[in-house]
């Protein structure tokens, strides 16, 4: 049923830290690859070897550069399925295919019922759903449903493959309807927010924000400032010194 | 946004089918066409075919087209289903139309009311076509109220050329016919520009900034891209036909579609009746191309919002 349920008992979904994010691309490969053997399975590539590769991947990793205050940082931004609460791609699918679960919130795509004619990604405002071209269906984000709830896995496995693959731990998992959550209590704590607001479909997936500038450590000026522990020169003296600049930070 | 030709074949060819239906359905009703079974039969006929080749070609665009039959089963929330189940409604009463009228010789009693029931779904499923795009609320030019309204009017305006072109081959065109489609196409024309004025006066709220959530920072520009060759989403929503095409191509819908047919519609009020046929054919003939490129230029014109993340500042 394309009509959206209207309240559902979880609201699982990702929380994206974007001050911690390095740009990797590792959560992306580690999609692809779990999902070209999963729920997904094929995520077919066209042309990997030519002159035109492209292919169905389901997580993109964008980097931008924010200049303000006379300054530019860089800031690395994956972009997903944000399993929406009131996600327009569900409500236009003409064929049942995509539906938003009543149990956990998670928007999934019934590869079996798809006709594939790419309506759902016309509503996508996140361009989260991609067209697989040679299956001919519509691919998205699955949550990893194939793992979170996999009694064959060990306990540590049963989050989204993205989530398990981020080496800096920039990627969270959990229930966002929850307030007592671990992942809830981290929106709030640190300003989560949504993308788009104003489209209304109120999306589950939180990004965190890059926290401010730590001038004390990056500002050339500021560390000429910092005290300079003075030192005999010896190898004992240098290494405590550095010791002290570190612990300083 | 990608303007699939089978898509631009789809809108046009159904629409007009479905206007010349509406037109045929009340024009009989208030017995202003001609009786012969012959007039029936190739009238109903081309509607039908016009409709059915347009749906057929809208099965073309699908990944898996052999899975259509089930696009009608969400009618409760997805216009295109909507579209599906509407299409298939209106065949019933044509088919009683068609069949009355072309093969039975009967104009009147039971085959006049399904022609009016015909005519009203012709214009619902029009609408359900134009819902398709005006619900869409992350394409600004589609997202308007405007949308269903000027497809609406398209399709009764080629309807009412292809009908003044049925009547030029059977009986010769009487007077009304030439005025109606004249007026179809004026109302089309009024429509169509206070759409393109109203998108043009449209601010262009969806920032980068809010996509990303980062405009509170600065200025925000992409710096690496995910990937390095365009994607299914660069590829079907980053279609755009640069602006100043898009005026000429403008001019070109204001003259192929509104000015010369409705000249020459009127010139065959002027000149004398061996004229009046070569007239019509080039009037269809001018309709077809402005409408084929009003259709291409609705997709080509259209920004998505996804568009943002790949490097578009405001949509």
């Amino acid at each position: 049923m394309t009509t959206l349920p209207e309240t559902t008992e979880k609201k699982l979904g990702l929380v994206i830290d974007l001050d911690i994010c390095v740009g990797c691309h590792a959560c992306a490969t580690s999609c692809k690859e779990w999902n070209t053997g999963g729920y997904s399975a094929p995520l077919s590539d066209q042309e990997p070897y030519g002159a035109d590769p492209h292919g169905t991947w389901l997580n993109r990793i964008h980097s931008y550069e924010v200049e303000g205050e006379g300054r530019s940082r860089t800031v690395h931004f994956p972009r997903s399925c944000l399993h929406c609460e009131t996600p327009a791609c569900v409500t236009v699918c003409p064929t049942g295919a995509s539906y938003k679960r009543a149990e956990d919130g998670i928007v999934l795509v019934n590869p079996d019922m798809c006709i594939g004619c790419k309506l759902c990604s016309w509503a996508c405002p996140y361009g989260a759903r991609e067209y697989d071209y040679a299956v001919g269906v519509m691919r998205k984000c699955t949550l990893c449903v194939d793992r979170i709830y996999n009694p064959h896995l060990k306990e540590e496995d049963r989050v989204p493959s993205c989530v398990r693959a981020c080496p800096t731990g920039a990627r969270h998992f959990g229930d966002l309807g929850d307030p007592k959550s671990k992942i809830s209590k981290l929106v709030k704590e640190r300003g989560g927010y949504d993308l788009l607001p104003d489209i209304g479909y109120k999306p589950v997936n939180k990004y965190l924000p890059p926290r401010p500038r730590r001038d004390a450590v990056t500002n050339n000026d500021a560390k000429a400032k910092a005290p300079i522990m003075a030192t005999d020169g010896s190898r004992m003296e240098k290494f405590l010194a550095w010791a002290d600049k570190v612990l300083t930070r | 946004m990608h303007p699939a030709y089978s898509v631009i074949f789809f809108t046009t060819a159904s629409g007009a089918g479905l206007g010349l239906l509406a037109w045929l359905g009340l024009g009989n009703a208030l017995e202003l066409l001609p009786k012969s079974q012959w007039f029936g039969f190739f009238g109903v006929g081309l509607a039908v075919v016009l409709l059915s080749a347009g749906l057929m070609s809208s099965t073309f665009h699908l990944g898996r087209p052999e899975r259509a039959w089930r696009a009608f089963s969400q009618w409760r929330s997805s216009w295109l289903s909507r579209e599906g189940v509407s299409a298939v409604l209106t065949y019933i009463p044509t088919g009683v139309l068609g069949i009355g009228w072309g093969i039975m010789g009967i104009t009147d009693g039971a085959v006049a009311v399904a022609g009016v029931v015909a005519a009203v779904l012709a214009v619902i499923t029009i609408y359900t076509t134009g819902m398709i795009y005006a619900s869409l609320p992350t394409i600004r030019a589609w997202y308007q109220p405007l949308v269903p309204i000027v497809y609406i009017a398209l399709g009764l305006a080629s309807g009412a050329v292809l009908l003044t072109l049925l009547l030029a081959i059977f009986e010769g065109v009487p007077s009304w016919a030439v005025w109606l489609s004249v007026a179809a196409i004026a109302a089309g024309f009024v429509l169509k520009s206070l759409y393109w004025s109203t998108v043009a006066g449209e601010k262009r709220t969806y920032t980068v900034g809010a996509a990303t959530g980062l405009g509170r920072f600065g200025k925000v520009r992409p710096l690496d891209p995910p990937h390095t060759m365009a994607n299914f989403v660069m590829r079907e929503m980053g279609y755009e036909v640069a602006r100043k095409h898009a005026e000429k191509l403008r001019g070109l819908v204001h003259l192929l579609l509104f000015v010369v047919p409705a000249a020459l519609l009127l010139a065959t009020l002027v000149v004398g009746s061996p004229l009046t046929l070569p007239l019509v054919l080039l009037a269809l003939g001018s309709t077809v191309v402005g409408l084929v490129t009003e259709r291409w230029l609705f997709f080509a014109e259209a920004e998505h919002v996804s568009m943002l993340y790949y490097g578009k500042e405001a949509v």
